[in-house]
């Protein structure tokens, strides 16, 4: 599963969740917090539960407790699916 | 919808209630499989869907694959669970041992947040779920010989209330019963110890008045009461 990941695919994703928990997709980059998107922390264990679905990439609370903006989400995913 | 211990007592009584009302039950059991597969019949005859499960509660590690049994079984996501498996094993505080002190606390408390938290998952994606968990009058009040249960279900409605909050937004309740003596099984010694005088309506309760109150709170006209704890006690705890 881990060989098909590619950022691509992954930013496809976290945005593609930041959407369904009301985001909004003009304000999506990589640079952008979640706290400035009002992604809330049952919102990024949603995110880690997805991310596990669609990649095989278990992340616990502690890793998700670490990231600040989309691109460290997107970078944590790649990494770990490496 | 997984009834957990539901082969008998109030677990078997709400997996009927719930079924009653178009659940489709997955029911656990772990020493009464024949209790078990006489409730699925029951339901079934009744015109319901039903499946018996055999789960350990405290075994952490079969808890995923008894959720994803159930979802193959009821053709969907598990969006209501009703945490109801429970022991017993009673002693001044002074004299429990530790092995009885971590039983209790293990199913009565530990197996149901192990439960909700696996639920959850599924339930916080669809936007939608009912949990339920059976505590108990023991526990906000005093009943000498049972402190580890006390706290096993004390520690029960302070995590209902708390994980409420934090599924709220998503459509998802979590609430609990708090019975009081209750005809079953579990409450036999009890009974026959004088304790009906205790109780104001001077009765016990039946398995299906508890099961009336989970329907309830598993229903679509309860999803904005979440949080709580309603009590079950002719009157005990008033």
């Amino acid at each position: 599963m881990s060989t098909t990941v590619t950022p691509e695919r992954v930013e496809e994703v976290v945005y593609g969740a930041l959407e369904s928990f009301g985001a909004d997709p003009s304000e999506f980059s990589r640079t952008v917090t979640f706290e400035e998107l009002d992604v809330d922390s049952l919102d990024l264990a949603e995110l880690s539960q997805i991310a596990e679905e669609e990649f095989g990439v278990p992340l616990k609370g502690a890793d998700v407790k670490g990231i600040r903006t989309v691109g460290d989400a997107i970078d944590l995913i790649v990494i770990r699916a490496q | 919808m997984l009834v957990t211990g539901g082969s008998r007592g109030i677990g078997a009584a709400c997996a009927r209630a719930l079924a009653d009302d178009g659940w489709a039950v997955a029911l656990t059991y772990r020493t009464s499989p024949g209790g078990a597969q006489e409730t699925v019949r029951e339901i079934e005859a009744a015109g319901g869907r039903a499946t018996a499960i055999g789960l350990d509660v405290n075994d952490a590690r079969a808890i995923p694959g008894a959720l994803e049994e159930a979802t193959a079984a009821l053709g969907g996501t598990v969006l209501g669970l009703v945490n109801n498996a429970g022991v017993r094993a009673d002693d001044l505080a002074v004299s429990i041992e530790d092995d009885a002190w971590e039983t209790v606390l293990d199913t009565n408390l530990t197996a149901a947040f192990r439960l909700t938290r696996q639920a959850l998952r599924g339930m916080v994606r669809a936007r939608f779920g009912r949990i339920v968990n059976v505590a108990s009058v023991v526990g906000p009040r005093a009943n000498a010989g049972q402190a580890n249960y006390a706290a096993a279900k004390a520690g029960l409605i302070g995590f209902t209330r708390t994980a409420a909050t934090e599924v709220a937004r998503r459509g998802v309740t979590i609430n609990a019963v708090a019975p009081g003596f209750i005809r079953t099984d579990m409450t036999a010694d009890v009974l026959q110890n004088g304790a009906l005088e205790a109780i104001p309506a001077r009765r016990a309760g039946e398995p299906e008045e508890v099961a009336a109150c989970v329907r309830f709170l598993a229903s679509d006209q309860a999803g904005y009461v979440t949080g709580t704890t309603l009590f079950v006690d002719g009157g005990l705890s008033a």
